[in-house]
């Protein structure tokens, strides 16, 4: 391991050696960039996102009011909720997978490196696809679940919903093969020593979220494609007009994949959080094997719930009372995680840095959040609260309070290792104080308007109906949100210009990434790391230099200042960032540029669907579906007998 | 270096396999894969199920009374129960393909490869005869809830047992130029889960749709 010395490492560490330009980076299949290109791409879609969120904030700003139509509304809601969930929250839970998993377990890479480029590349490309929707004034315009049969031709004439039926197939498809990946990787790419029950609690609820994805997502596949096969072959899947078809057979498909969803969206996180919490409280994870049981638990029930979604579509008192009990169910092993993560902090040597805010942030708003959810798993009371603003105060406390939040705290935690330079704590701590003032103004008033009786999804209110005040206030503590953002955004910005050099374990954690230096080099592991215990840095590994012995500070080292105290240890890695795979004798995977001709094939081909639609009969674009599915085919077979792919 | 390269996720050839559990990262992705193929045709075969026996007009599958007068079923089930025959016989010689590659049989694989693949094959010629014999007999996507959930369902599996026969000819081939030898193994095993996959669910779909009324 290389020397440690009192000068922090130059800047030519935060770049090592890796080929540059745009090329090496379309064709690259190393983990770690893949993991840096979905980070930012789902920052972008956020901030979209956000815009759209925003957007419909000013038009409820006061009653009556016409600065959107109905129409664009609908497009605008129904297109926040797709771009947040599948183009921004889940892209950025997958950034943290892929550039961590493979760090914290000792792997050089994940088990199929162009199939993560594939996936990187088919989620960029659908989430073109899905906004190019916009330019043809056509986008989705029926919230995210997009209920049959409301949404067959019949009922919904125009382009919005191919985009949906379409758009989507892709995006899944390509959270399909990241979560196939992910899953060899963890179960078959361990470091010698990294048992299961030694692994990251990270990376332990990133394997079940896989899990959850390759499976739900199979479902909603399914769901969309029949959709898309009523629209666009006439077929009778969801027409209950003429056909007699049920009309509850899409909720079923939809919520079967639905409901684990929002399990794929936040038990990343929990996953983020049980690694802050116990680096800034310097005490092991409460609970290990309780926290992981409890994951595999929330997973597993997380399929059994799906129908808690339509207790209001009349499915009789047996269904109705199964799917409470279920759903009440899973408030236990995630009531579990709660007490265990106040279990961590109790009696800890606590450090309040943001990171560590944002997931103490994160109990209180998730717990708020998970508490209005069993709420609405006693029928009767779901009846109530159903189709109001009620609904959509729990689902963005559970998102943003939830999501959010940890994947924020992820990020000031991570950012140092990912790029090698802290963030600015100070502006981290305006950030964070604003997101949480911010979030409580503009989701808590909700809960209030539900209550009240204000429906969810309609463009405007009359003024007699008291929702005026809470509203305003809604929107002002938008406008708070998007100010922290801009901060948070600039924060990013700068810091990976000219913020202050981390080092390799600038917190002091205890996990295998941070025995390596930051930002890593392309292999990774100069040596792959012989494994003893669950926390290596921490428990004196001596393979493993470069840890904080647990509970005592070490006087010896030089360390990083945060905030006045001395936190970190700062080694000078340059050496070893300059020295290529090559010279170590370590194989590395070449580049490939196939994945990104395959991702292309595939959205031409669905595309063309779209297209031969906006031409009409005089051109139907035949070639154009033609060029894309032979791309497709090519690209399939040049990817299989790439050379060099296995040596 | 051997040790490195398997953490490098591509280990060398199958007869070395330096992974945490021991088994090949491909056949276990493999398997991991199949089992979101069952989500899928399990999707679809609960949307087949979930409507059958509901659609407003015939043709219908089974001998349906229908205000009194009898209306003939439109599934041929001598000839499904051949093509079903002819599809569970392709598994046995995917079987002896793996055999033969496995004992660095060359020309062993290549037939057996082949045979595999023919069989398939006769089972969609059966397929496109029995969609387009439905077609003339006024049976369309468009037509009833049994014509878009039978057709979809069972496309859906002609169109998985159409991607492995392509890709058992493109193995025959390779066999053929003498790249499938014992040290590749691994690549004709996969394709032999892939295969008895798609067979094992056509025996689900084939009771359902057919033999049960």
């Amino acid at each position: 391991m290389a020397s440690t010395a009192t000068v922090a490492a130059p800047r030519a560490a935060a770049a090592p050696h890796a080929e540059t330009g745009l090329w090496s980076w379309i064709t690259t299949v190393d983990h770690k960039r893949i993991g840096v290109m979905y980070g930012v791409t789902a920052f972008l879609y956020f901030l979209v996102g956000g815009i759209e969120a925003g957007l419909v904030r000013v038009q409820l700003f006061v009653p009556n009011n016409d600065f959107l139509s109905a129409e664009s509304y609908n497009q605008l809601f129904s297109m926040h909720a797709l771009t947040m969930i599948f183009l921004a929250l889940m892209p950025l839970t997958a950034a943290f997978f892929n550039f961590l998993v493979p760090l914290q377990i000792g792997a050089r890479d994940v088990a199929f490196p162009r199939l993560n480029a594939l996936s990187f590349w088919v989620y960029f490309f659908g989430g073109l696809f899905l906004n190019v929707s916009w330019f043809l004034k056509a986008a989705p315009n029926s919230g995210w679940f997009a209920y049959a049969p409301l949404t067959i031709k019949t009922f919904s004439p125009g382009l919005n919903m191919d985009f949906y039926v379409l758009g989507l197939q892709v995006v899944g498809f390509s959270s399909i093969i990241a979560s196939l990946n992910f899953i060899i990787t963890i179960i078959n790419m361990r470091a010698p020593g990294m048992r299961l029950m030694r692994m990251p609690i990270f990376t332990w609820l990133t394997l079940i979220t896989s899990v959850l994805m390759v499976t739900a997502l199979a479902v909603f596949t399914i769901a969309v494609t029949e959709l898309m096969f009523d629209r666009l072959f006439g077929t009778n899947f969801f027409n209950t007009v003429s056909a007699g078809a049920d009309p509850l057979l899409w909720q079923h498909l939809f919520w079967m994949f639905g409901h684990p969803e929002v399990y794929i969206l936040i038990l990343p996180i929990m996953g983020m959080v049980s690694e802050v919490l116990p680096t800034f409280s310097r005490k092991p994870l409460f609970g290990y094997n309780v926290m992981v049981f409890s994951g595999i638990l929330i997973g597993w029930l997380g399929w059994g719930v799906w129908s808690h979604h339509m207790f209001a579509t009349g499915m009789g008192p047996i269904a109705d009372s199964f799917f409470a009990l279920s759903t009440m169910l899973i408030a236990i092993p995630t009531g579990i995680k709660i007490f265990n993560w106040l279990g961590t902090m109790w009696g800890g040597n606590l450090r309040f840095t943001t990171a560590m805010l944002f997931s103490i942030a994160f109990i209180a708003m998730f717990t708020v959040g998970g508490i209005s959810g069993v709420m609405h798993s006693a029928a009767p009371a779901d009846l109530q609260q159903t189709d109001t603003y009620f609904v959509v105060a729990h689902i963005h406390y559970v998102f943003f309070g939830g999501t959010v939040l940890g994947l924020w705290s992820g990020l000031y935690y991570w950012y140092p290792k990912v790029f090698g330079r802290m963030l600015d704590e100070k502006m981290g701590k305006v950030h964070f104080w604003l997101t949480l003032i911010g979030m409580n103004m503009t989701f808590f008033p909700m809960h209030f308007l539900g209550m009240y009786g204000m429906p969810r999804r309609t463009f405007t209110y009359a003024d007699n109906l008291g929702f005026t005040a809470l509203n305003q206030l809604e929107t002002v503590g938008m406008v708070v949100i998007v100010l922290a953002t801009l901060i948070f955004a600039i924060n990013l910005f700068t810091a990976w210009k000219r913020g202050e050099v981390a080092g390799n374990n600038p917190w002091g954690a205890a996990t295998l990434e941070w025995s390596i230096p930051s930002p890593p080099p392309v292999y990774n592991f100069r040596e792959i790391p012989v494994v003893h215990s669950r926390m290596p840095l921490w428990e004196g590994d001596p393979a493993l230099s470069g840890g904080i012995p647990h509970g005592k500070v070490d006087e010896t080292t030089e360390r990083i200042t945060l905030g006045g105290t001395k936190v970190g240890e700062v080694r000078d890695v340059t050496d070893e960032n300059k020295m290529s795979a090559h010279d170590l004798g370590i194989h590395l995977p070449p580049p490939s540029y196939w994945p990104i001709v395959l991702a292309a094939g595939i959205s031409v081909f669905f595309g063309s669907m779209i297209f031969r639609q906006v031409t009409g009969p005089a051109h139907n674009l035949w070639y154009l579906s033609f060029a894309g599915l032979v791309t497709i085919v090519f690209a399939v077979y040049a990817f299989a007998f790439e050379p060099g792919h296995s040596h | 270096m051997d040790h490195a390269h398997a953490m490098a996720g591509h280990a060398a050839d199958p007869a070395h396999i330096d992974t945490s559990t021991g088994l090949d990262s491909r056949k276990m992705a493999f398997w991991t894969f199949i089992g979101s193929e069952c989500l899928l045709f399990g999707s679809l075969i609960a949307t087949y199920m979930a409507y059958k026996g509901s659609s407003l007009t015939g043709p219908y599958p089974h001998d349906t009374l229908v205000n009194g007068k009898l209306e003939h079923g439109i599934l041929n089930i001598p000839l499904t129960s051949f093509s079903t025959f002819i599809l569970l016989m392709s598994s046995v010689m995917m079987v002896l393909a793996l055999n033969a590659v496995q004992k660095g049989d060359k020309s062993g694989s290549v037939l057996w490869l082949l045979m595999t693949a023919l069989f398939g094959s006769v089972f969609l010629g059966c397929q496109v005869f029995e969609f387009t014999h439905f077609y003339h007999e006024g049976l369309t996507l468009q037509t009833n809830l049994f014509g878009s959930t039978f057709f979809v369902l069972t496309g859906f599996h002609g169109a998985h047992v159409t991607v492995g026969v392509i890709y058992l000819l493109t193995l025959a081939y390779l066999a053929h130029k003498g790249k499938v030898g014992p040290e590749k193994t691994l690549n004709v095993e996969i394709a032999g889960l892939y295969w008895h996959f798609v067979d094992v669910i056509w025996i689900v779909i084939f009771p359902l749709v057919y033999l049960i009324k």
